[in-house]
């Protein structure tokens, strides 16, 4: 802990074919796993507190267990998530999520940017639902900064967060399916995507990673015809998904590969800070549109869906319903669309159109001062929190009246999600792993930052 | 916080500064050495480092049942103790959020760990002492989160540079 | 199988066909990590199929690929595990580093990454773009059977 700026040179890493690796792969990384504090701790971690039947007897022998690392790089397509598993047989005891394998060190370079450079950085967090990262960053910058978006940043802001929802729900149904193996999950739930992501790279520019939503209101009007573009998506969309309920809704694999597998109950699920379907599904009604609603999502309504046993069937039906709202909400954006300023008037935040620096001085010096020094925000802290897919997703943003940020940290849904992995894998059979981690819809990016 | 004016019949008391609200008001007014300020609108409690713990019990058992997330600033030379520690709470039965904070000094920076009254807050404890260096006392498992094992440095202090490497025709990273 | 007496007929037929096989089903191993590995999910689902390549199967062991794409940012924790994917599988072994985070470390110049992919291992194509498209892909992994069908990679 001492104040060593010693850092390790990136040019260290051995340049390939020149010399000999500098490590031992069998003793890579291995870790301790969690220390016992109690015996009710010991209880808890060694599964003894859940009553089941493949606990023959009261005292394993320590040796018949067997330490498994699966991962950083494996089929699962979450990303670099490791998991050091104690498998007794094939039942899980303990289970340690080793986490930073895909550190980008994002909160270090929010703090070199200024702040409208911000949403550049902060969209690629959670890489599955950009908008949702920037939208919780320019909501930070806008409370410090003190300043209300006009009505239709708002509601732009709000149809493409939800149309988001969606895609990153279809990735979630479709890598879910997958490891299960309902590998034609896969195609569908791609399918879909690209049409919402045609939409997308209409309006932005990107199919991923927009930078789209900024502090101030969004970067651009829709285009046109974008209505027709949303009325496609509202109208296909619901179709395709009967076409996921024929797959798997009376499946019995499907059934009895998900129902009771990867519980994790309401108590849980509050104690370790899960927030999102994960939450939903266990029966909890939180959901920050309803309890603390942004960007004028009040207006429009929609229904919450719930589960009941929190198991990766419940997960799974959560979201499939959760799509379904998130278009409800998407039709009244669309048939309420107000008309206005896609952004903020203020040319000491917001960029003058292009046309407008031939014509007048005033815009040029603001274009240049903006892009060169970027505008300034008030000292202060705030922390801001909107609904992502995976739960609540939060900016901590603090300023020193700098044109950057004096420290930015987003409060990330999947990192707190992974913190129930044990818990939810504790004395099941290593096949229901793979289930219970694509349930849980990791994204490591939104992890490791 | 009362003064007394020197003559016995003349006590002025200073009037601290409490929420509205009832809940977070009987909070505070449990502990007398807990500022309450109103930051952008969200309720921010001081706690002083040696009440940690013990204002996330009360919090706790006053219906925070969530911590969200527990985070770290760097204050370098700008206050007298270096770090500040953030502690985000949420009730999901009262719907209100708050937020603690508290600062721990520049030479062996330690705080209370919220691990035994929040289990949530494991992961993001263990980040925070990775970034910055800040032990947790109680914690079950303190080690290295996000970056390798056998890393040095704390690299979201303010003095571990970006770290990074000159690219052609580049001369900054600053931006301002 | 790489020639080293041009002239002998019969020897660069074989070639010209073994070269001909290896660009026709090459097995990439994911080493999907971040933002540009849902785009190569992309490339390989429905729309932008991969499969009229004989790509599809993306071969989660190592031992049984012939191609890595590096997807995604190569963290300094995971550089040792990306180079022992990499010796894992066997020859000819071709890479490809797809975005900017792999070819160059992109946006993300500081200490937590490393600047590009080169470092680690030795790369073939470069595609760039922050996430580059599937078509930019499909036109990096095609560029790559075209030079080694024409002999610009040998291995």
């Amino acid at each position: 802990m001492s104040d060593d700026t010693k850092t390790r040179d990136t040019l260290d890493v051995w340049v390939a074919g020149t010399e000999e690796p500098q490590f031992t792969p069998t003793d890579e990384g291995a870790q301790e796993m969690a220390l016992h504090e109690t015996e009710s701790r010991l209880d808890e971690e060694l599964g003894r507190v859940v009553d089941d039947d493949y606990l023959f007897e009261d005292v394993i022998d320590e040796d018949e267990r067997m330490i498994l690392n699966m991962g950083p790089q494996h089929p699962s397509t979450h990303g670099v998530l490791r998991l050091q598993i104690e498998l007794e047989g094939e039942i899980i005891r303990r289970t340690k999520p080793i986490i930073g394998y895909l550190h980008t060190g994002m909160e270090k370079t929010a703090e070199q940017l200024n702040f409208s450079q911000g949403g550049t950085n902060v969209t690629r967090m959670d890489y599955l639902a950009p908008f949702h990262n920037e939208l919780a960053y320019s909501l930070a910058v806008e409370k410090l900064l003190g300043m209300e978006v006009p009505p239709r940043a708002m509601a732009i802001r709000i149809l493409l967060t939800e149309l988001n929802r969606c895609s990153s729900h279809l990735v979630a149904l479709a890598t879910n399916g997958m490891d299960i193996g309902a590998i034609s999950m896969m195609i569908y739930g791609f399918r879909e995507r690209e049409q919402i992501l045609a939409f997308f790279e209409k309006t932005t520019g990107l199919r991923m990673n927009h930078n789209f939503i900024r502090p101030g209101g969004v970067a651009a009007d829709l285009p046109p015809g974008w209505k027709d573009d949303v009325a496609d998506i509202i109208e296909q969309l619901p179709k395709r998904l009967k076409q996921y309920d024929d797959l798997l809704e009376n499946n019995p694999i499907w059934l009895s590969r998900t129902r009771h597998v990867g519980v994790i109950s309401a108590q849980e699920a509050t104690a370790y800070g899960i927030t999102g379907p994960a939450l939903r599904a266990a029966g909890v009604d939180w959901d920050l549109r309803k309890a603390f609603p942004y960007s004028g999502i009040e207006q429009y309504e929609f229904e919450v869906p719930l589960g009941e046993n929190g198991d990766v069937y419940d997960r799974y039906r959560v979201r499939v319903d959760e799509i379904m709202q998130s278009l409800h909400i998407a039709e009244q954006v669309m048939d309420s669309m107000p008309k206005g300023d896609y952004r903020v008037d203020d040319r000491k935040i917001t960029p003058p159109p292009r046309a407008r620096i031939d014509e007048s001085m005033e815009a040029l010096i603001h274009h240049f001062k903006l892009f060169t020094e970027g505008f300034k925000v008030p000292p202060g802290e705030t922390y801001v929190a909107v609904e992502s897919p995976r739960g609540e997703l939060g900016c901590y943003l603090v300023s020193d009246g700098q044109a950057s940020p004096y420290r930015m940290h987003t409060r990330a849904p999947s990192f707190a999600n992974l913190q129930a992995l044990p818990i939810a894998m504790a004395d099941s059979l290593m096949a229901d792993t793979v289930a219970t981690i694509a349930s849980m819809d990791p994204v490591m990016g939104d992890v490791d930052r | 916080m009362s003064e007394e004016n020197g003559t016995v019949d003349e006590v002025v008391v200073e009037e601290r500064a409490l929420p509205e609200n009832t809940i977070l008001r009987s909070l505070f007014e449990e502990f007398e050495d807990i500022i309450w300020e109103l930051s952008h609108g969200q309720d921010v409690a001081s706690v002083p480092r040696e009440r940690w713990a013990e204002f996330g019990e009360s919090a706790k058992a006053a219906g925070f049942e969530v911590c969200v997330d527990v985070t770290a600033v760097d204050w370098m030379r700008q206050r007298p103790d270096r770090f500040e520690i953030v502690a985000n709470l949420l009730s999901m039965q009262h719907r209100l959020r708050l937020r603690m904070i508290t600062t721990a000094p520049r030479e062996e920076p330690s705080v209370a760990s919220l691990v035994p009254i929040w289990p949530g807050a494991n992961f993001a404890e263990r980040e925070v002492y990775d970034m910055f260096g800040v032990t947790f006392e109680g914690h079950p498992d303190l080690t290295r989160i996000l970056m390798p094992d056998d890393w040095e440095g704390h690299p979201l202090r303010k003095d571990f540079g970006v770290g990074s490497v000159p690219v052609q025709f580049k001369e900054s990273n600053r931006v301002s | 199988m790489a020639t080293t007496a041009p002239g002998n007929l019969l020897m660069t037929t074989v070639d010209k066909a073994a070269r001909w096989a290896r660009t026709r089903s090459m097995f990439p191993a994911t080493f999907g990590l971040a933002c540009c590995a849902i785009e190569m999910m992309a490339t390989g689902a429905a729309h932008y199929d991969l499969a009229r390549f004989g790509m599809e199967v993306f071969r989660a062991s190592p031992r049984q690929a012939d191609l890595m794409i590096v997807a995604g940012r190569v963290s300094q924790k995971m550089a040792p595990v990306l180079r022992q994917v990499f010796d894992q599988m066997p020859d000819p072994k071709w890479v490809i580093s797809m975005g900017a985070c792999a070819s160059t470390g992109g946006m993300f110049n500081n200490y937590a990454l490393v600047q590009g992919v080169d470092q680690v291992v030795p790369v073939d194509i470069y595609v760039p773009g922050c996430p580059p498209g599937p078509q930019s892909l499909m036109h990096g992994i095609l560029t790559l059977h075209d030079k080694i069908m024409k002999g610009e990679i040998v291995k």
